[in-house]
Parts: structure tokens; C-alpha cells; sequence
């Protein structure tokens, strides 16, 4: 298909739009249409983060009032977790690694990069579509099945997979050892690999085309940073996530063919079990060799997004272009050597943990470029404070505040004291949950017009924003208090250490300011939803952006552009250019004559 | 669970609905289109005050979560590497603190100061070699020191001195609870492994090594201040993670192999108890006690024990349902009460001895079996109990 629609580059005149009859069929469920993929990638992750947000409201619900009976837990659990609407102990673990599973890979993976990358990437390098629009489509109803599998882990009768999103063997090989290691485990591992396989035909097909099919004049150097990001996100997950496919199938082997690859010496439930000479720690360093990357893969193309947003609505050139893309390659190089890092005290060689040490610190520096890159572009601009431009300085913020505290985890000195406390929860969740959400978010403002051809509400986008700017704080910046207080992760209830009666009271805070946050959210999906049906039409290019989308039909055609694809002449950024009078030059408009270039 | 499928069908019908609707847009061919909601100067102008207003909302939480949290934090380490820990710990906290109110003050301000305006127009200022040079060479000085730093101490607190005078324990991790070995007379621990556990010999001991044969298991932990303490860590199911918190130690216990960690505690649990601070942590959570305690007595619960602080090991490696009770006490004792309280402990080889001669028809494992449901039991019957009372606590 994309290699036929790449022929009308060469001259043709016939409109794509009539050229194919699209059914229903093909139109809207198996389509092939790197627009309306993305469209289905962005709804399939939002369902997706209602249920693993929910998720996290039950669970910290429980934590604030521990052991309370709330009829909610009852009719949303059952009575075999909830009995009288009490949380059972296994359910929470179950809720928290489904959480934590979702969130990860179904909302900030395949909802974030598999939107933007399939949105973005034909459009702004001047694409009639993906190289490959079959296997894009696969890839996606792949995810669109694992999703389904994952979601029906739920309904196993001993529970979902309940060992922890990180699922340590041998507590997620044994169902012995728990009962979500039965059927519940089964179907995450199955869930998983089909994610996977969805994941790396998506990523395949990123690479391809950012390196194929850029237009006419579209040299690396001119790329925007959002296709920066998404291709080199896509290169670590083809380098990872194979390696966590492994595990995943070395795990299932030891599970169900009695190999020993990852267990060894154990005995429970009053027997010995016949496994021998595997190590548990062989699959923490499978597991976090993506798992580390996935972190990045996660961030990557929040970054993109958000540089990109924040030029268009400084109206100023991202600061540093080059030294952006120089830092997305360091942080993506580095990325895949501090997998370590999860692991200092997890038995390995502790001359392992001083290189791991080293190198993510390593990681530090080109994070703190990005920083303060970001925070240049915003000196002396013109600011226009659009929802997607507060989500993008929001992001900015909470990546700062989290990613210092990096800084104590990685070192593996402080590490000992706060590995796997509420610490650990407070930094990961400002670093990378926070943050990719909002540059899920900012993206989503900024391109909806794109998408469906109609305008947020912006006075609504103003109060998701502010509300939710709030509670993030709220919720996770105490967290940091009881982390360090000692308080273990993954505790049912903290009730049985009078030692932490003192950080009740915070926790009520915190679960607090979750459930208003969370509840505000509503705004966001009354706004998204109502606004594809009744929002104000959008014009071709409402925030005055220079990069190739927006050259493009308000009305989504075949083909992207009705005639041919436009040149590039310019790099993405020329905002507020001394040498023009209006405050943005599109990347299609020639250089004036004896214009000269003002950036590396 | 029923409900949530329920949900989940009503979700995914409605999306099905909505492509159905999608039919008819495309539709959008000439109808007016407009900038209202693009952000005007009005816009930029009131979201740039509130920019500036969440700067100072930053802050003051900063300052109030310091204020009225800091103290939650663990406070003096009671171990020898513990004050290095700190130290470089309150370093780096420095460190954290300037960069972030630095860089948040200037992200925000920047935001409030530069908010849009029609006659503006913004300066073009795509790069300055200098100004990147700076940021990523003073970050790179100062992570180098911190590196230096945490790799000295990491090296001091890993690496266990073979030679020195060290006394030698086992710590044993089995879903939900620790035991603990010690290596009795000739400071050597017998070998062991789960293969060999029998009868009340749990922890699998080799009661063939000789060097077993003094060895000494018990439930709760005693350590000798001013000595170091090398545990030996295993696990017979799953992994856990040993943890105190207030030693500022941490090791994961792994089944199949043997890990490690060594510290010296430095002051007795008397000791510790009485410090200024904990004096202090302790009458305040007496006093949260104490109020929950009538509010249960009100319902007519029995009031909660008044609470005396002890050193903790605890579980910190998910490891089952009953993980967030999975701990141990701890006690630093002077080494003569240390030297004391052991030497009253029978040996492993004796306790065997004993229940087989109590027991005349050995019966294998069976017996230990029964002994573990039965604490089971009674361990379910006052976990129920607590979180009965606990419900009622919470009115
Ligand atoms: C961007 C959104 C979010 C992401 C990416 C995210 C991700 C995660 C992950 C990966 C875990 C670890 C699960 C595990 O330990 O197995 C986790 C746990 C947790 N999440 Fe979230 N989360 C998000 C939103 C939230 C929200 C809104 C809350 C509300 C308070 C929340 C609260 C928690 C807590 C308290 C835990 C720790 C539970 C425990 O291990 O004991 N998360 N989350
Ligand atoms: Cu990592
Ligand atoms: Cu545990």
C-alpha cells in the first residue's frame, strides 16, 4: 500500500482521497492509515490508564485506611477479594502489579509512542505514510490483543499476577508461593510477549521510515525533535525488549517444563522442589536490561514532544538543537549500560555496583543539559500559554524534581537505605510516570486539532492542568518523607509497625490528594470526548507551527497531502526569525534570497 | 470482579459506538472554523500569574513538608558505615535542594516573566556553545565528586575484611519470617541447604560438618554493640530482603546461593531508646496511639499497647501475601549481655537430640509440619483479630 501510495510522489495528479473505497472495515477498525492507527493506539491507551489509575485509587485508598470496609472495594472486587468490602492482602499486591504493568506498557508505551510515533512521524518528515501500514496495523491489533489478555487476567480465579510489575522469579514462578503465580501469571507472560512482538513491528517500522521516507530536502538536521525522540526510542526497544521476551520465555519454561534457569535450592509448602543450579538474579538482569531502557523508551518521546510544543508556543527556537539530539543519543547510549543500577543489593558482585554506579551517574549530565536547554527556551520568549505549553513546562518541573533524587538512588551507597521504599515509588512516579503523562497530555492538546480536525476547550485544559499540577505534588512529594522514614513498598498495611503509626497521617494526605486528581481527570475526558463531536473546528494551523502537519488538510485524506508532498527548505525552529517579519517560518518555504542561516 | 467485566464490556461497547459515529464526521468541509480557543493575551496574562503562583506553592510546600515531615525521616544511624552514609546522604541533599529551587525558580519565572503578548516578539536564540559548556561541565565536576564519594564508601561497606575478628550469623528468610544461626564456639557456620531440612532442624542444617555442631538457631536477633556482625543471608522459597532500616543495611536474601553484609552496631537498644530524638518519636506516637486507643475503647474495642521503640528487621523484597508482616526483632545488647544471653541458648545439635528423645517413633518431618499449621492457625486467628479491631479503630 505505502509503496503504491509512493508513487504519486512522482507526478500524479489523481486525488488520493477517491483513489481507494474504504468500507467501514477498513476505514475505521483494520485500517491501514497511519492517522487513524494512531487515533486507535491514543483511545485503546486512554481506556487503558482509566483502568490503572482506578487501579491505584483502590490500592491507596487501602494504605490511607487500612483494613476499612468501603462498599466500592466490594463491588468492584467481589466478594472473594473484598469480603465486606475489605481489601484482601492479595488483592492488593494483584492491584499494584496490574497498576504498575498498565501504566508502563499500555499507557506511557504503546499509548504514548505508539499515538505519537504513528501520528507524527509520516507527517513531519513528509511521508505519504508508514513504510509498512500492514504491519503497522498488526502491530497495533497485537497490542489491542495482549490489552485484552491482560485485562482478562483479572478475572482468573486465583487472581491476576500479583508478584510485582518487576515479577521476580521465584515468587511469580511458583504458585505455591502466591496465588496470582497460577493462570494470572500465565496470561501476563502471554500478554507480554504478544506486547512485545506488537512493540518491536511498531518500532521496525518507525526506524524504517524516519531513515526511507523523509521528503525532499528533510536531512537528519532538520528533523523536528519529536522524530528525533521517537527514532531513537524505537532503537532501544528493538535492542531491549527481545532481551525481556527471553526472560519472559525462560520463565515460562521454568514454569511449566521444569527447567532451572532461574531457580534453584527451594523449598515450600513442606516440599523440596527439584530445581537446581538457576539464579534468580540471572532474570533481574534480563528483566532490567529493558526495564531500565523501558524507563527511557517511556521519557524519550515525552521529550520530544514537549521540546517541540514549547518552541512552537515560545515562539523561539528550541535552545541547543544539536545539543538535544547529541543528549537523546548519550541518554539512549548510556541507557543500556545502568541496568545495574536496580540491583546493588540484590546479591551480585558489589564491584558490579561501582560500575553501575558510575555510569548512571554518567546519565545525569546530558539529563541536566536537556534542563537547562529547556529552561533557555523559555528566556525572552513570547510565551503563549496554551494547555499543551503549561503540560510541557509542568513536565519540565516534575523531571527536574524527580530526577534529582536520581542522584541518591543511583548512587549505590544511599541505595542501600531507600532501595524499595516509598522513596523509590516518589522518584519514579515524578521522573517518569509524572512526567510522560503530561507530555502524553501536552501532546494531546497540541495535536487533537490534527487528529479529529476540532479544538479542545482550553479553559478546560486550564483547570486539568492546575488541579492536576497540584495533586502531583501532593501525592508524591510526601512520599519522599515516608520513603525515607523507611516505610517498605508493597505493604499491604503498615499497621503491624507501631513504628509508622507517625506516617499514617501523610498517608491520608496523599491518598487525598490522589482521589482529587484522579476525579479530575474527568474534566479531561468529558473535554477529549465531547470536543471530537462538538468541539470548534480547528484551522489548518491554529498554533502557528512551522513543521510539515500542519501544511497538511484539516479533513484527513489518504496520502496525507492532496497534491504533492511539499520540500523542506529549513530546519524546524525558525521562530521569531530576525529575517522575516512574521513569527514563524513554515519548513516549506524557501530561504529568501541571501538568507543566511542563524543556527548550527 | 463480575462488575469490573461488566465495566470493561460497557467501555468497549461504547468505543464501539463512538467509531460507529465517526462516520459521520469528515463532514467538516467549510464550516466555520476559529481561534477562540487558542490561549489570547488575556490567557497568557492570567497563566502567567498562576505560573508564578505555583513557584510559591512549590516552595511552601517544600518548606512545610520539611518542616512538619523532615522529622519522620530516620534520624541518627545506629551503625559504624551509617555515618558515612549520612554524611554523603546530607551532601547530596544540599546538592538537590540549591539545583531545585534553582532551577524551578528559574523555569517558572521565566514562564511568568515572558508570558505572550501580540506586541512582543520573542528573541531568537538558537544556541551558544558557552553557555552549553557550562552546563554540562559543572554537572560532570560535581557528579565526579559525589561518584568518588559514594564509590569510597560503597567499597568500605561491601567488601567484608576476611582476616578481621568478625561474629558470624545466618540470617534465614522463608515466607513470612526470620530465623537466625549463629555460628556458636568456633565462629564457622555448618553447611546447609534446604534439601537436608527435617524435622525441627528447619533451616536444613548439615548436622554431619563438625563445624554445625555448635551452631545456634533462634527467632530473635541479638547483636553485640561495638562488634561487627557479618550475616550470612538465605532464603528457602522466595527472595526476600533483609532490611534495617536503622543500620542503614540492606541485603536481598536469594535461594540458591548466600549473600552478605556486615555492620557495627554502635549503640545498645537502651541506648537508642533513650536518645533525645527518639525519646521524642516515641511519646509522639504514643500520643497517636493513645488517641485511637479511645476512639477503639469508645466502640468497644480493648485500647492499643503503649509502644517502646526496638530495632526491626524487615522484609523489603515482595515475597507473598503476608509480606507486609514479614520482621524480626532486633536487640544491640553490651557484649556482655550479648556473651550472656547466648551462652543460655541450647545448640541446634542438642534441640535435636532432645525432641528425638522426646519424640521415641521418629516420624520424619511430620511432626514440624503440624507444629507450622498450628502457628499458622493461631497466627490467621490474630491477624483476624487485629484487623477486626483495627476496622473498629477506624470507626
Ligand atoms: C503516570 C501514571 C503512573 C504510572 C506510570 C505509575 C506506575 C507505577 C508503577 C510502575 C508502580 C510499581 C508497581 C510495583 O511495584 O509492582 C506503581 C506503584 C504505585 N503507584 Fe503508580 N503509577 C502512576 C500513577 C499513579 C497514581 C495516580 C497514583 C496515586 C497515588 C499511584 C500510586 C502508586 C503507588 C502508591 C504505588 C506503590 C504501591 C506499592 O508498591 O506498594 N500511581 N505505579
Ligand atoms: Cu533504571
Ligand atoms: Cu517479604
Amino acid at each position: 500500500m505505502s509503496a503504491e501510495a509512493h508513487d504519486h510522489d512522482h507526478g500524479h495528479d489523481h486525488e488520493h482521497e477517491h483513489h481507494h473505497k474504504d468500507t467501514f472495515i477498513t476505514k475505521y477498525i483494520f485500517s491501514i492509515d497511519h492517522k487513524m492507527i494512531a487515533k486507535q493506539y491514543l483511545i485503546t491507551g486512554i481506556i487503558m490508564g482509566i483502568i490503572g489509575i482506578a487501579m491505584s485509587l483502590l490500592f491507596r485508598m487501602q494504605l490511607a485506611w487500612p483494613e476499612e470496609s468501603f462498599k466500592i472495594f466490594n463491588v468492584l472486587l467481589g466478594d472473594k477479594f473484598a469480603p465486606d468490602g475489605v481489601m484482601a492482602n492479595d488483592i492488593y499486591l494483584a492491584l499494584v502489579t496490574i497498576h504498575g504493568t498498565i501504566m508502563v506498557f499500555f499507557v506511557l508505551t504503546a499509548g504514548l509512542s505508539g499515538t505519537f510515533s504513528n501520528l507524527l512521524i509520516p507527517l513531519q518528515i513528509g511521508a505519504r505514510d508508514m513504510a509498512s501500514g500492514f504491519m503497522n496495523m498488526i502491530s497495533y491489533w497485537l497490542f489491542f490483543l495482549s490489552a485484552v489478555i491482560m485485562l482478562s487476567s483479572l478475572f482468573v480465579e486465583a487472581g491476576p499476577a500479583s508478584a510485582g510489575w518487576t515479577i521476580y522469579p521465584p515468587l511469580s514462578a511458583l504458585p505455591q508461593a502466591i496465588p496470582g503465580s497460577g493462570a494470572g501469571m500465565t496470561l501476563w507472560l502471554v500478554s507480554m510477549a504478544i506486547f512485545i512482538a506488537s512493540s518491536l513491528m511498531g518500532s521496525l517500522n518507525y526506524i524504517v521510515t524516519v531513515i526511507n521516507l523523509r521528503t525532499k530536502g528533510m536531512s537528519m538536521t532538520r528533523l523536528p525533535l519529536t522524530i528525533w525522540t521517537f527514532f531513537v526510542t524505537a532503537i532501544i526497544g528493538v535492542i531491549s525488549f527481545p532481551v525481556l521476551l527471553s526472560a519472559a520465555l525462560l520463565l515460562i519454561f521454568d514454569r511449566s517444563f521444569g527447567t532451572s534457569f532461574f531457580l534453584s535450592d527451594i523449598y515450600i509448602a513442606g516440599e523440596v522442589l527439584h530445581y537446581q543450579g538457576g539464579s534468580p538474579v540471572l532474570f533481574e538482569h534480563l528483566f532490567w536490561f529493558l526495564g531500565h531502557p523501558e524507563v527511557y523508551i517511556v521519557i524519550l518521546p515525552a521529550m520530544g514532544l514537549v521540546s517541540e510544543i514549547m518552541a512552537t508556543n515560545a515562539r523561539k527556537p528550541i535552545f541547543g538543537y544539536r545539543a538535544m539530539i547529541m543528549s537523546v543519543l548519550a541518554i539512549a547510549f548510556l541507557s543500556t549500560i545502568v541496568w545495574g543500577h536496580h540491583m546493588f543489593i540484590s546479591g551480585m558482585n558489589p564491584f558490579l555496583g561501582s560500575v553501575f554506579t558510575f555510569t548512571t551517574l554518567l546519565i545525569a549530565i546530558p539529563s541536566a543539559v536537556k534542563a537547562f536547554n529547556w529552561i533557555t527556551t523559555l528566556w525572552k520568549g513570547n510565551l503563549q500559554f496554551n494547555p499543551a505549553m503549561l503540560f510541557s513546562i509542568g513536565m519540565v518541573s516534575t523531571f527536574i524534581t524527580g530526577g534529582l533524587t536520581g542522584i541518591i538512588l543511583g548512587d549505590s551507597t544511599l541505595d542501600i537505605n531507600v532501595h524499595d521504599t516509598y522513596f523509590v515509588i516518589a522518584h519514579f512516579h515524578l521522573v517518569m510516570g509524572i512526567s510522560a503523562l503530561y507530555g502524553m497530555f501536552a501532546g494531546i492538546y497540541h495535536w487533537f486539532p490534527k487528529m479529529y480536525g476540532r479544538m479542545l476547550n482550553k479553559n478546560l485544559g486550564y483547570i486539568h492542568f492546575w488541579i492536576t499540577a497540584v495533586c502531583a505534588y501532593g501525592v508524591f512529594f510526601p512520599m519522599h518523607f515516608i520513603g525515607l522514614a523507611g516505610l517498605p513498598r508493597r505493604y499491604y498495611t503498615n499497621t503491624n509497625f507501631p513504628l509508622f503509626d507517625d506516617l499514617q497521617n501523610v498517608n491520608v494526605l496523599i491518598t487525598t490528594f490522589a482521589l482529587v486528581g484522579g476525579a479530575f481527570q474527568l474534566v479531561f475526558l468529558y473535554n477529549f470526548f465531547s470536543s471530537i463531536f462538538y468541539g470548534k473546528k480547528a484551522t489548518q494551523n491554529p498554533w502557528k507551527s512551522t513543521t510539515l502537519e500542519w501544511t497538511t488538510p484539516v479533513e484527513h485524506i489518504h496520502g496525507n497531502w492532496p497534491g504533492e508532498i511539499p520540500h523542506v527548505y529549513r530546519w524546524p525552529y525558525d521562530y521569531s526569525n530576525p529575517n522575516h517579519d512574521v513569527d514563524f517560518v513554515p519548513q516549506n518555504v524557501p530561504m529568501k534570497e541571501g538568507e543566511e542561516v542563524l543556527h548550527h | 470482579m463480575t462488575s469490573l467485566l461488566v465495566i470493561i464490556v460497557v467501555v468497549l461497547l461504547a468505543v464501539a459506538l463512538w467509531q460507529l459515529t465517526k462516520i459521520f464526521d469528515l463532514t467538516q468541509v467549510g464550516a466555520s472554523s476559529d481561534d477562540s480557543q487558542v490561549a489570547s493575551d488575556n490567557d497568557n496574562n492570567i497563566q502567567g500569574y498562576i505560573m508564578f503562583g505555583f513557584l510559591a506553592f512549590i516552595y511552601i510546600f517544600t518548606i512545610y513538608g520539611l518542616l512538619k515531615w523532615g522529622n519522620l525521616a530516620l534520624h541518627t544511624p545506629a551503625s559504624e558505615h551509617g555515618l558515612l552514609v549520612d554524611n554523603l546522604m546530607n551532601i547530596t541533599w544540599v546538592l538537590i535542594f540549591t539545583v531545585q529551587v534553582i532551577t524551578q525558580g528559574l523555569l517558572y519565572w521565566f514562564s511568568f516573566k515572558n508570558r505572550g503578548h501580540k506586541d512582543r516578539k520573542a528573541l531568537f536564540f538558537a544556541d551558544s556553545n558557552k553557555l552549553e559548556a557550562i552546563w554540562s561541565i559543572i554537572p560532570s565536576v560535581v557528579l565526579a565528586c559525589l561518584i568518588l564519594y559514594g564509590l569510597y564508601a560503597w567499597n568500605n561497606i561491601m567488601f567484608v575484611d576476611k582476616d578481621e575478628d568478625v561474629v558470624e550469623i545466618e540470617l534465614y528468610a522463608q515466607q513470612f519470617k526470620w530465623t537466625a544461626r549463629y555460628a556458636g564456639q568456633d565462629n564457622v557456620l555448618g553447611k546447609a541447604n534446604v534439601r537436608l531440612i527435617e524435622g525441627i532442624n528447619t533451616l536444613g542444617v548439615d548436622m554431619s560438618d563438625p563445624n554445625a555442631q555448635d551452631d545456634i538457631v533462634v527467632t530473635e536477633l541479638h547483636i553485640p554493640k561495638g562488634k561487627k556482625v557479618h550475616f550470612k543471608m538465605r532464603s528457602q522459597d522466595v527472595l526476600h530482603s533483609a532490611y534495617f532500616p536503622h543500620f542503614r543495611a540492606q541485603m536481598n536474601c536469594v535461594p540458591g546461593m548466600v549473600t552478605e553484609f556486615a555492620f557495627v552496631p554502635t549503640y545498645t537498644t537502651s541506648e537508642y531508646r533513650e536518645l533525645p530524638f527518639m525519646v521524642e518519636k516515641v511519646a509522639h506516637i504514643n500520643k497517636l496511639r493513645a488517641e485511637k486507643s479511645i476512639d477503639l475503647v469508645a466502640k468497644g474495642g480493648t485500647a492499643l499497647d503503649p509502644y517502646t521503640f526496638d530495632y526491626l528487621l524487615l522484609c523489603n523484597k515482595i515475597c507473598g501475601a503476608s509480606h507486609y508482616n514479614m520482621q524480626m526483632k532486633v536487640v544491640v545488647d553490651t557484649p556482655e549481655d550479648y556473651k550472656k544471653w547466648l551462652s543460655e541458648k541450647t545448640t541446634l545439635a542438642q534441640d535435636i537430640k532432645a525432641a528425638a528423645a522426646a519424640e521415641k517413633p521418629a516420624e520424619g518431618a511430620a511432626p514440624t509440619d503440624t507444629t507450622a499449621k498450628v502457628i499458622d492457625t493461631v497466627k490467621t486467628v490474630v491477624d483476624t483479630v487485629k484487623a477486626a479491631v483495627a476496622k473498629v479503630a477506624m470507626k
